[in-house]
């Protein structure tokens, strides 16, 4: 019963800590590139609605329905990051500001919910859902089975794309040129990098992850709409790219930390195990602080490694 | 001027400028420009601040678009769009503020921007090192290739910057004042560079300000002044007296301490004894430093930036902890620190930072001339300030100092480098201070206003002032001191009669050599 217990925690970590993985990840994109993003939380929502919204829209099987949901949770978040690239990138608004405004824009009172008012989603769960499969054949391994290979196809796809958004940043030209703006964008431009472009680009991208991380919510956790669906998991992602010191490898094991306590309250209460409520729902506001703290303080963010013009907009020196 | 016919000049030239001239919204800043620089060839641009070289390094790489003229390269007319063009066709610029990542390593600042070797998508960082290692063989500049930039002293993190240059096969290689940031044997070992580059077939380009670096870098000098190309000379045959001529449009007679010095018996006025400090990243700037200047004496600081001088005058000026040590003006201990307390002891602090720190530029001139003042009377009766003793007061100093500006209400940022300098000493020296500590005060002025602020601190001294002068420029250190004491990783390494320096100890000194050890060499 233990080894049981055991095995249910760790799968229920890494279940409840995708959303989080997929979230992380496009912030770690945006924020390499020099833009801070505090919209994460508002377009996960958007990412959510525009998922549930075309697998309640749409019938077909599983395999076509559920590509598409995905993609247009993509596309429904990338348009909110492509608001706040405007803003910051274009205008040189403060990314702090921005990123608030998207979420609130987005947010539980804001676009996301006036959507699944207008499409009357939320009534039952979607049709399609993404549901727990042995992708690889690999669940009947003793221990590691059920834990990592008896998960869903968006869990697969997150590991996929933490290996190649790593490769990607540290070992390409392109992650080169990515970094370079981060730090310095005076020095990248002066060596013809494009530093609006790979700004604009890293931020849709950042958006699109975080449109993945929403559809993890309404295509397969709860599985249906509900307004704020996402329960400030946005703001945990973004302590989480600073806890992983802006790296995906280390940000995949806070993920699933913090995946693990959420996933607690379902796991261990189900066992009459007590575990204090207030804790759990605090959480994300505790995160929010932090991070709020974090990014708007640029000696911390030095000492703790961020990219250096993190926050800071980019204007090329003329007269 | 040359005469070289322009047809013939051009196709031997790397680079021809002709009559290039680029306008701003009320500013001509290049007119008129002409100027060849010939395949192999080290050649200077000369010219004060605001003489337009800036402007003319950026059209050079693509930064701007010249209004009229023409450029050529190698002798084909060519206009960059960009200064990724620039690059393309092998124009490379080493700025003056190296455009290099901290956190990067050495490699990876070089290749960024290229097309790196690559296996798939993936970078070959091997043979891009290896390529690096042998450019720098090539040209003897010993650099470890995965070294982070953060790590290298500034000559190395020069010698990146050249190197990122050839990494692209420029042809021909801007520099924009490169001896500033070094040490003269870190400063000789560039030109050794430059001129094996330049013996490989490539052309160099040098702007700089300093009459005598150019003159024996350079085979060339091209005398940019207001703008226009004013003439070019062979360095060979030039003194430093006709360029500055040339430079500056008439005779320039250069400010040289004669005599002075603290009178036999003077007090001590500033003594500062084992002092230490910890640096904005907390950690130890100043070690143990330990001087003493005495009234009407210029005690002179060289070093290079970045070796705890600025933290030393902020613990004088008190806007800095000490984390030990003590400081005594005039034989008073020195207790609190705050910025106020030094000023009523009668420190008078004029900080590199003239117009940021040292003024409050949205402030007019009489404004900024009793900001050290306003608390006490004349200048305020408690709690009102005295606007008619204030304006007399801009008034007399003014004249004194000899601050140009069309009235005391002007905004202090509206004033050119060197009245800027004259309103911040006019300033300090109407406290009646008994130490006046100074932090590079000509950088960026031009020679006419360098002269003058030279008198003004000499005159200082000869009313009995105690001066502590911190400079990078080793040139205005040696002509001012008395006493030269070297700066090296926040201490001083030695104190020297200026009658006893020379240049080259100063320059081992300034590179950290002990001096014990160069004595015996």
């Amino acid at each position: 019963m233990n080894d049981n217990l055991f095995i249910v925690v760790f799968a229920a970590a890494i279940y409840y800590g995708t959303p989080l993985v997929f979230a992380a990840l496009g912030e770690i994109l945006a924020e390499r590139s020099g833009v801070i993003n505090l919209g994460v939380e508002g377009m996960m929502l958007l990412g959510a609605v525009g998922a549930c919204w075309v697998a309640t829209s749409i019938d077909g099987p599983a395999g076509v329905v559920l590509p598409i949901a995905v993609v247009a949770a993509m596309l429904f978040a990338a348009a909110g990051a492509l608001i706040h690239a405007f803003l910051t990138i274009t205008l040189r608004v403060n990314q702090i500001i921005s990123g608030l405004a998207l979420t609130i824009f987005a947010g539980v009172a804001g676009v996301s919910s006036y959507l699944a008012g207008l499409w009357d989603l939320g009534q039952a769960p979607v049709a399609n859902q993404f549901g727990k499969m042995d992708l690889l054949g690999w669940g009947d391994l003793p221990v590691l089975g059920p834990i990592l290979f008896n998960q869903t196809l968006l869990t697969y796809l997150s590991w996929l794309l933490v290996v190649l958004t790593s490769i990607y940043i540290f070992r390409t030209r392109w992650g080169l040129q990515l970094r370079a703006v981060g730090e310095s964008p005076q020095t990248a431009d002066s060596v013809g990098v494009a530093v609006q472009r790979s700004r604009y680009l890293h931020v849709l991208a950042g958006g699109a992850f975080a449109g993945i991380a929403g559809a993890c919510f309404s295509l397969s956790i709860l599985p249906t709409w509900q307004n704020g669906m996402t329960l400030g998991q946005g703001w945990i992602a973004l302590a989480l790219v600073i806890f992983g010191f802006w790296r995906p490898d280390l940000m995949l094991v806070g993920a699933y930390l913090f995946g693990g306590l959420s996933s607690l309250r379902y796991t261990l209460q189900a066992r009459g195990v007590e575990i204090p409520q207030l804790f759990l729902d605090s959480l994300p506001y505790v995160m929010t602080i932090v991070v709020l703290v974090v990014v708007s303080n640029s000696a911390a963010r030095r000492q703790l490694g961020a990219p250096a013009a993190l926050g800071k907009p980019y204007e090329r020196e003329e007269r | 001027m040359s005469e070289t016919s322009a047809v013939g000049a051009v196709t031997a030239n790397a680079v021809t400028a002709l009559g290039v001239t680029k306008r701003f919204p009320g500013v001509v800043a290049n007119e008129d420009v002409t100027f060849e620089v010939r395949v192999g060839e080290v050649h200077a641009l000369l010219g004060e601040n605001g003489a337009g070289k800036t402007t003319l390094s950026n059209i050079l790489t693509g930064l701007y678009r010249p209004d009229e003229g023409h450029l050529l390269l190698a002798g084909r007319e060519t206009i960059f769009e960009s200064p990724k063009a620039a690059i393309d066709a092998g124009i490379g610029m080493v700025h003056q503020h190296f455009r290099l990542i901290p956190t990067f390593t050495v490699t990876e600042n070089i290749i960024l921007g290229t097309q790196p070797p690559s296996r798939r998508f993936l970078i070959d960082v091997k043979s891009a090192e290896d390529r690096i290692v042998e450019l720098a063989e090539q040209f003897a500049m010993p650099v470890d290739p995965r070294a982070r930039i953060w790590q290298l002293s500034v000559g190395e993190q020069q010698r990146v910057e050249i190197l990122k240059v050839l990494y692209r096969d420029a042809q021909v290689l801007i520099m924009d004042e490169p001896t500033a940031v070094l040490t003269p044997p870190e400063a000789e070992s560039l030109v050794t560079t430059l001129r094996s580059m330049a013996r490989q077939g490539r052309s160099v380009i040098f702007i700089s300000h300093k009459l005598g670096e150019v003159a024996s870098i350079a085979e060339r000098i091209t005398v940019l002044r207001d703008g226009k190309s004013v003439a070019t000379v062979e360095a060979a045959g030039s003194s430093r007296e006709s360029l500055a001529e040339l430079m500056v449009g008439r005779e320039v007679t250069s400010v040289i301490r004669q005599g002075g010095g603290a009178l036999p018996g003077a007090a001590t006025v500033l003594s500062v004894d084992s002092l230490s400090a910890l640096g904005d990243r907390g950690r130890p700037a100043l070690t143990d430093v330990s001087l003493q200047v005495k009234a009407g004496e210029i005690l002179g600081i060289a070093g290079v930036a970045g070796n705890g001088q600025r933290e030393l005058v902020e613990v004088l000026a008190g806007l800095r902890p000490r984390t030990r040590g003590s400081i005594d003006i005039d034989g008073e201990a020195m207790e609190r620190t705050d910025a106020r307390y030094p000023i009523r002891m009668g420190v008078a602090y004029v900080p590199q930072d003239r117009l940021g720190t040292g003024l409050a530029p949205d402030l007019s001139i009489a404004e900024n001339l009793i900001l050290k003042r306003y608390r006490r009377p004349p200048i305020s009766r408690a709690p009102f300030l005295r606007p008619s003793v204030i304006a007399s007061e801009a008034d007399r100093l003014m004249t004194q100092f000899d601050v140009r500006a069309p009235s005391a209400d002007t905004p202090t940022r509206r004033l050119s480098g060197g009245n800027v300098q004259k309103v911040l000493l006019a300033r300090e020296m109407s406290g009646a201070p008994k130490v006046l500590v100074v932090s590079s005060p000509t950088q960026g002025l031009d020679v006419g206003a360098v002269a003058t602020v030279h008198q003004l601190l000499l005159d200082a001294a000869a009313k009995g002032v105690g001066v502590l002068l911190v400079s990078e420029d080793l040139d205005e250190v040696m002509a001012l001191s008395d006493r030269i004491a070297v700066m090296y990783e926040g201490k001083i390494l030695a104190c020297i009669e200026a009658s006893e320096a020379d240049i080259s100890r100063i320059g081992m000194l300034m590179g950290g050599a002990d001096l014990n050890e160069g004595q015996g060499s």
